[in-house]
């Protein structure tokens, strides 16, 4: 079994004439909290989408415990969609959602056993009070856990979440990280997590990855976010306050670390 | 209502509108919740450049239909996988394209059409005990297709999800497209082309308004997509009126009294 969770070599995306990836070479190990960052139409959700074997590199390789994306069980991997995305005109409770974690289709009937599971993920997460509800009554937040939830009912060794901070107020944000954080460390689990939020890669993250359809940087948070690497994912004129910003956190970050 | 279950079309309307009824509000719910209501418009309209070319070939109309919608319907899904056009422009442009031809072979026909007007709208005369059968042998493909409600459902709910979970997606999708498309033809001689699309939009959006949850509506569907067919058909031949359209109506009526009942909650 490989020492790695995810390896990239490579690895080339090529959407007709443009690269949303070019050239990615890293790697990953167990246990690890990597966040990936980096503007708008970095690539970050096509390299997530990628490693989950939704999206074929046009060259290059990946592996995820070793294995090619398409060849890795599902139950190894939970994933966190972006919660934009949900069709929430849909008919489904939350424990519904969560049951599909298990079973990897919609559920019919709920046999006790998976019921429990289903419950037993909500509880860890916080959401049991939310599982007969609909989902188009829950909060942004609140539809954040019952996700996670989902995505580690099956207690997977590799959890990637696309941006998970989107929409919750910042308490709700730091019970997120410290869910994930629990996770990370009671199994063994390895997180991969998109996110623009500057502050939480810095401090929640072992590594960062930063993006602009290339790698610009990936390694310790203090050793990628430099201000020189920073301007290059972020680095117009235009970013001149943002940039400013992001640097003095991100030197804030290291100092405190 | 004895005499009614006593005369043998009526027996034969009956069933096969049950059986319909069936179909379509089964297959209604992943219509709806995809939004795909479009695609039974589209299908029905593929279905008539169909049954022109029958009428043409003097041969079954149905026997015509079948083939030509189901290839309309891989065709709208083709379009759709082959380019980065909406499932609506898909079946726009094949919707127009077998309406044209349906109005070309009727032309060319060079004879009186009021064959075309039976399968326009519907008419529970028409009914056959082949009809009866065709049907029933596709209620019977919903039982044993029945693990692919839950691989639709959850695509329908989300695509990507669906396919981290590895489900053929694609295939479940062109095989729901063949099964509709199958669904309209043998509906039309009991709703006709013109109403078939409501057939599958209307019960399943009424069970949207009720339901918590998908298991939920597709119950629901099915028992108004059932119930509406039987309680048309006996309404329509009391009051002498059109039987598709008779269903149609019953079917708005229970949409909109679920919506007023509940948003008065």
């Amino acid at each position: 079994m490989s020492n790695y969770a995810v390896q990239v070599e490579s690895l080339t995306v090529t959407f007709d004439d443009h690269h949303p990836l070019d050239n990615l070479n890293l790697t990953i190990a167990r246990n690890e909290f990597v966040a990936i960052v980096g503007p708008n139409g970095a690539g970050k959700s096509t390299f997530l989408k990628t490693l989950l074997g939704l999206i074929h590199p046009a060259k290059g390789r990946v592996r995820i415990f070793g294995s090619p994306p398409p060849k890795v069980p599902p139950k190894s991997i939970g994933y966190v969609p972006q919660v934009k995305t949900m069709d929430r005109s849909f008919p489904a409770l939350s424990i519904e959602l969560v049951l599909t974690g298990i079973r990897g289709r919609w559920p019919w009937r709920f046999p006790k056993n998976e019921y429990q599971k289903a419950f037993g993920a909500m509880e860890r997460v916080g959401a049991d009070h939310l599982a007969q509800r609909p989902l188009s009554k829950l909060s942004g937040g609140e539809l954040q856990r019952v996700y996670l939830a989902r995505s580690i009912v099956r207690e997977p060794k590799l959890v990637m979440l696309d941006e998970p901070a989107t929409g919750i107020d910042v308490v709700g944000e730091a019970d997120l990280y410290r869910l994930l954080e629990a996770y990370q460390k009671d199994f063994g689990a390895t997180i991969i997590m998109v996110t623009h939020d500057w502050h939480a890669a810095t401090h929640h993250a072992d590594k960062v990855l930063l993006l602009n359809n290339k790698q610009i940087s990936f390694g310790p948070p203090g050793k990628a976010l430099t201000e020189d690497n920073l301007r290059l994912a972020f680095g117009h004129i235009g970013h001149k306050h943002a940039l400013k910003f992001l640097v003095n956190s991100s030197t804030r970050s290291q100092t405190n670390g | 209502m004895g005499e009614i279950l006593s005369l043998p079309f009526m027996q034969r309307a009956l069933i096969g509108g049950a059986l319909v009824g069936f179909l379509a509000s089964y297959y209604g719910v992943f219509i709806v919740q995809r939004g795909l209501s479009f695609l039974g418009s589209g299908l029905a309209h593929a279905a008539f450049g169909g049954i022109a070319l029958g009428l043409l070939l003097q041969t079954e109309p149905l026997w015509v239909a079948l083939p030509f919608t189901v290839i309309v319907a891989i065709g709208i899904a083709w379009v759709k996988y082959r380019t980065e056009l909406s499932s609506d422009t898909a079946v726009g442009i094949f919707f127009s394209v077998s309406m044209a031809l349906g109005i070309v072979f009727l032309f060319l026909r060079r004879e009186y059409t009021a064959d075309a007007f039976t399968y326009l709208f519907g008419s529970i005369l028409a009914v056959t005990e082949t009809d009866i059968w065709i049907t029933l042998g596709m209620v019977i493909i919903v039982f044993a297709t029945w693990p692919l409600w839950s691989r639709w459902a959850y695509t329908s709910f989300d695509r990507e999800l669906a396919q981290t979970d590895r489900l053929p997606v694609i295939r479940d999708d062109y095989f729901l497209s063949v099964l509709v498309a199958v669904t309209i033809v043998v509906a039309i001689k009991v709703v006709g082309i013109v109403l078939i699309a409501a057939f599958l939009v209307i019960p399943a959006a009424t069970a949207r308004v009720l339901s918590r949850s998908f298991r939920m509506m597709t119950v629901v569907s099915v028992t108004i997509g059932v119930s509406s067919a039987l309680i048309g058909l006996v309404v329509s031949y009391y009051i002498n009126i059109p039987s598709g359209a008779t269903i149609i109506l019953i079917q708005s009526l229970l949409f909109f009294i679920a919506m007023l009942t509940k948003s008065s909650r």
